[in-house]
């Protein structure tokens, strides 16, 4: 398992390193320097800004300095926007917000949705089944941006009962619409996933060999159908986390919930380009060591899985 | 007493493409320590026969009629009452060793279970007893292999686990649905002959399922032939071979390919089964039977005795059919079945209704 | 919402199998598809709603980009729907007709995500192809690229993207086709690889047919039904992505709009009472994703029936 991690690992970091590369390119080639405003700035000013923040050296001179930083000190330099602000302080700002939130709509997306899943596919075309894949199709055409101001509409605005948006660590009634407009329509999607898989699985020819050893059904289930039944929904769950965080952009907007969606689309609207360009670096790293997770967890499950 | 007495059995499946009926009123009995015999084609119905006895039917199907076990009823019976019978007096092994066992649990793990939840073994002392049977099946190094995982052994030795796993509790009654179709022949033949001794060893009655004539020579000492559900022709085994009184198991030995016969083509059975969606409602063989005279469209024959043990389910009268006295020359009812036969076919959804990967297998060399 | 990839699997298996047995899985799918209610249903809608994006401009009474100055400065009360003064669907919060902002809106998150999901589904199925067809270490390297790509958090770029070469219509369509492709490309290649040892590709081969040939006649038919399906489902993955992109206000530009800019705007102002401004968009986007979600699925089921 080990040398298994560790190789998951060696794809990882080059690909990490290729997606900073590429990041980093990108911003050359984009028309319009960081510092290109309306007001034009005077050549001096311009050059004295280069020279600060290393824009004269030559490329490749740039991205050695950038990952340097980056690896050697976890730094990604100072904002463009905001010279006194570096990035790390932007993103360390909103990141406790983004992954209070966003985890409590994964954890309950997921045991909602499976709950949900597994529910339909034991009372198959029962009222139970019916109504669960009603939930799940009616729910995964609300995607955050739809249940937000929807969830808003209701809890805010007519029954008053839950604030329209804002954030604190102390006060969950802060917490409750974010999750459930982030997690709904995820919540909908693992539960068609574990129905679909959890049928085929109780179809399945090892499990008419658990029944036939006279095992009563609810052990059938836990015992042998769970397992198989959950490794579609395990590879589906670093979407669903990459999701999350690309979430949180409309979430903060939304809410004002302060999390790195909010610093991510300030950046954008901003072209500061070394706070989106480290959001982008610090999410795809995240995505990056979760897929390894996801796939840890599914060769721990699946033994047919070599490693 | 018998050990088993199926009385009317019917099994019905609800398919999108209507009522599938898979068994129709099968009469059947198993005395202990007896072997029978179950042949037919596939879609014949033997496979969902068995596992209506063991209440293992997809949830579209529904049986009817009586099964009684030991003078105890267990058709349709609640959970309660047949979690108690299976394994421990009625186990059963499937055709398809590949994937009937859980790829995701330990072998161990697998067998173990099934003495802890009857016998009420430590985990321990069922690892312990698992292996003794793996030992007992013939399986190497059993104490080494018995932590590995399903696929990580061979399938001959997958289908000895399973018969390892279906033994633990030395059941009454053993039902072995095609037990070696998925195997090699040569492996076919030590499974069948693994099976034989352990039969005799642990004294219990088996009834095995297949469409092989060879296997139900070798082993049995009843057979019941199957045909759309119904059973056509039972009787001893020595006598039925011998003189087969029913045109379908003519059909049947005629069509196996045999050394001594060389050059001759092949005796295949024309057309193929019927639709059991919309059966027939004469006999259901009659199109491809060469015996076949008025009334076998519309009436279906009775089964009914005519020797000591020995019963048919056929118009024709007994002596027509012994000596190969045919209404229908072969070669006709190819012609005439040529053009229909996509229509004759199984639908797919009965057999995807029926809920079980139940693998290709043909008895006539036809197609 | 989601593509479920194992039911993508079980359908590229049993269309290879199909065409290995030389049967058209078509003929069946089309009788079941006909009488799957919830297919039927959704296909109706979506021909709705096709209309609706097509001819709805010939019925509005005023135009997507002219001011009503009557309802000007109280569309509270006075912008609701209202057949009378033929804004049947109120006004925006300037006082634009909102029907024919709806019909614009249609037009434009339809086209998207047709248009997006179309250059998925072809740049997958030539690169899947290509990478199972041409197989070894072409095929890793290949392969082993999508896996990399397949962790980069595509909706940041894309938002990269448009942030830094401006926000137009051409860039949007392209950002999005290519977030989709790999998932595409990965089933692809795996039916690729599993016609390419049949006996009538060889045979197409030992006669001297180039291999593009053999791609583009014998293969890529096959893969027709699996695209088809997936492509369906694409769609509504592509129309949200757009919205949720035209959502932030990085989307379509004014005097362009589309779904999610006018559920944007909509969900902005709503705190004023004026709840037709959300709900209109908002209805038809949901109805078309409902359409495209039960029509592809039940094309997947027709194609590949299984209990469940």
């Amino acid at each position: 398992m080990f040398a298994y991690i560790m190789r998951r690992l060696a794809v990882a970091v080059p690909t990490l390193l290729l997606l900073i590369v590429f990041s980093f390119i990108l911003m050359h080639l984009a028309p319009g320097g960081p510092f290109t405003q309306e007001r034009e700035l005077p050549p001096q000013v311009l050059a004295n800004l280069n020279a600060k923040y290393g824009l004269d050296d030559p490329l490749w001179k740039q991205i050695i300095n950038y990952i340097w930083g980056i690896v050697a000190h976890f730094d990604f330099g100072p904002s463009f926007v905001y010279p006194d602000r570096s990035v790390n302080e932007l993103i360390a700002a909103g990141f406790p917000v983004t992954l209070t939130y966003g985890s409590l709509a994964f954890v309950a997306a997921v045991a909602m949705g499976v709950g949900l899943g597994v529910v339909a596919a034991i009372w198959h075309n029962s009222f139970l089944d019916y109504l669960a894949v009603g939930i799940s199709i009616g729910a995964q055409v609300l995607p955050n941006f739809v249940m937000a101001p929807i969830l808003v509409l209701i809890f805010t605005l007519w029954y008053g009962l839950l604030p329209g948006g804002g954030w604190s660590f102390n006060d969950p009634s802060f917490w409750i619409m974010p999750v459930i407009a982030l997690g709904t329509s995820y919540m909908a999607s693992i539960a068609r996933i574990t129905r679909s898989a959890m049928l085929e699985v109780l179809g399945s020819n090892h499990i008419r060999t658990a029944r036939a050893k006279g095992m009563p059904e609810h052990r059938v289930i836990l015992r042998h159908a769970l397992k198989p039944a959950m490794l579609p929904v395990i590879s589906y769950l670093g979407p669903v986390f990459v999701s999350m965080i690309t979430g949180s952009v409309v979430i903060d907007i939304y809410f004002s919930t302060g999390g790195i969606g909010k610093a991510f689309v300030d950046s954008a609207l901003n072209r500061d380009y070394a706070v989106m360009m480290g959001v982008t670096i610090l999410v795809g790293a995240l995505t990056i060591l979760f897929n390894l997770i996801v796939d840890v967890l599914y060769a721990w499950i699946d033994p047919k899985i070599r490693y | 007493m018998a050990l088993l007495e199926i009385d009317n059995l019917s099994v019905r499946f609800a398919t999108n493409d209507g009522e599938v009926q898979a068994v129709n009123q099968v009469n059947l009995s198993v005395d202990p320590g007896e072997t029978l015999g179950i042949v037919g084609e596939s879609g014949s119905g033997k496979s969902q026969l068995s596992f209506a006895l063991m209440g293992l039917l997809a949830k579209n199907g529904r049986a009817s009629g009586s099964v009684r076990f030991d003078g105890q009823e267990i058709l349709n019976a609640p959970p309660r009452v047949l979690n108690r019978i299976r394994a421990e007096k009625i186990a059963m092994i499937f055709q398809d060793p590949m994937t009937s066992l859980n790829p995701y649990m330990r072998v161990s793990d697998q067998m173990a279970e099934v003495l802890t939840l009857h016998k009420g073994m430590s985990k321990r002392q069922a690892v312990a007893e698992a292996v003794q049977m793996l030992d007992a099946v013939k399986i190497p190094d059993a104490r080494g292999r018995v932590r590995l995982y399903p696929h990580e052994f061979s399938g001959g030795m997958r289908q000895r686990v399973m018969i390892a796993m279906a033994l633990l509790c030395r059941p009454q009654l053993l039902i072995a649905d095609e037990p070696t179709t998925a195997l090699d022949v040569t492996v076919q033949a030590q499974i069948m002959t693994l099976l034989a001794d352990l039969q005799r060893e642990f004294g219990m009655a088996m009834i095995l399922i297949t469409h092989d004539l060879g296997v139900v020579a070798g082993s049995c000492e009843r057979v019941a032939v199957m045909y759309g559900g119904r059973i056509r022709e039972t009787g001893p085994v020595g006598p039925l071979f011998a003189e087969p009184a029913h045109p379908y198991t003519q059909g049947l030995l005629h069509a196996i390919p045999r050394i001594d016969q060389q050059g001759e083509e092949l005796a295949a059975i024309p057309g193929s089964p019927p639709n059991m969606t919309h059966p027939p409602a004469g006999c259901a063989f009659a199109p491809r039977c060469p015996y076949r005279r008025g009334g076998c469209d519309d009436q279906r024959p009775p089964l009914e005795g005519f020797a000591p043990d020995r019963a048919r389910a056929c118009f024709a009268p007994l002596a027509d059919v012994l000596a190969g006295r045919e209404t229908v020359r072969v070669a006709d009812l190819d012609a005439a079945l040529g053009d229909q036969q996509d229509d004759q076919l199984m639908p797919e959804a009965a057999v995807a209704g029926a809920g079980m990967a139940a693998a290709p297998s043909k008895v006539d060399t036809h197609d | 919402m989601v593509i479920q990839q194992d039911k993508m699997q079980s359908l590229a298996a049993r269309m290879a199998q199909d065409e290995v047995k030389g049967r058209s899985p078509w003929a069946d799918a089309r009788k079941r598809f006909f009488r799957n209610k919830a297919a039927m249903t959704g296909l109706i809608i979506l021909i709705a709603v096709a209309l609706f994006a097509l001819l709805g401009g010939y019925f509005a009474q005023w135009s997507n980009e002219d001011l009503d100055f009557a309802v000007m400065g109280q569309v509270a009360t006075m912008g609701a729907p209202s057949l009378e003064n033929g804004h049947y669907f109120g006004t925006d919060d300037l006082g634009r007709d909102l029907f024919a902002r709806t019909v614009q809106g249609t037009q434009i998150s339809l086209m998207v995500g047709i248009v997006g999901a179309a250059i998925a589904v072809i740049v997958g199925t030539l690169y899947g192809a290509t990478a199972g067809y041409v197989g070894g270490r072409t095929d890793q390297i290949m392969m082993r690229a999508v896996d990399i790509l397949m962790s980069i958090p595509y909706m940041f770029v894309l938002i990269l993207l448009l942030v830094m070469f401006g926000r137009s219509i051409a860039m949007l369509f392209l950002g999005i086709g290519l977030i989709s492709w790999l998932d595409m490309s990965r089933i692809v290649r795996g039916q690729t690889l599993s016609l390419k040892n049949r006996e009538f590709i060889e045979a197409a081969r030992a006669t001297g047919v180039p291999s593009w040939k053999i791609i583009l006649r014998h293969i890529v038919p096959n893969l027709l039904g699996v695209v088809a399906v997936y492509a369906t489902l694409l769609v509504p993955l592509m129309i949200l992505t757009e919205s949720f992109i035209s959502f932030l206000g990085l989307g379509v530009q004014e005097p362009l709009t589309s779904w999610g800019a006018l559920i944007s705007e909509g969900a902005g102002t709503m705190n004023y009472g004026t709840l037709w401004q959300l709900a209109f968009p908002l209805f038809f986007f949901v109805i078309t994703l409902f359409g495209f979600f039960f029509v592809g699925d039940g094309l997947r089921d027709a194609l590949d029936p299984k209990d469940r």
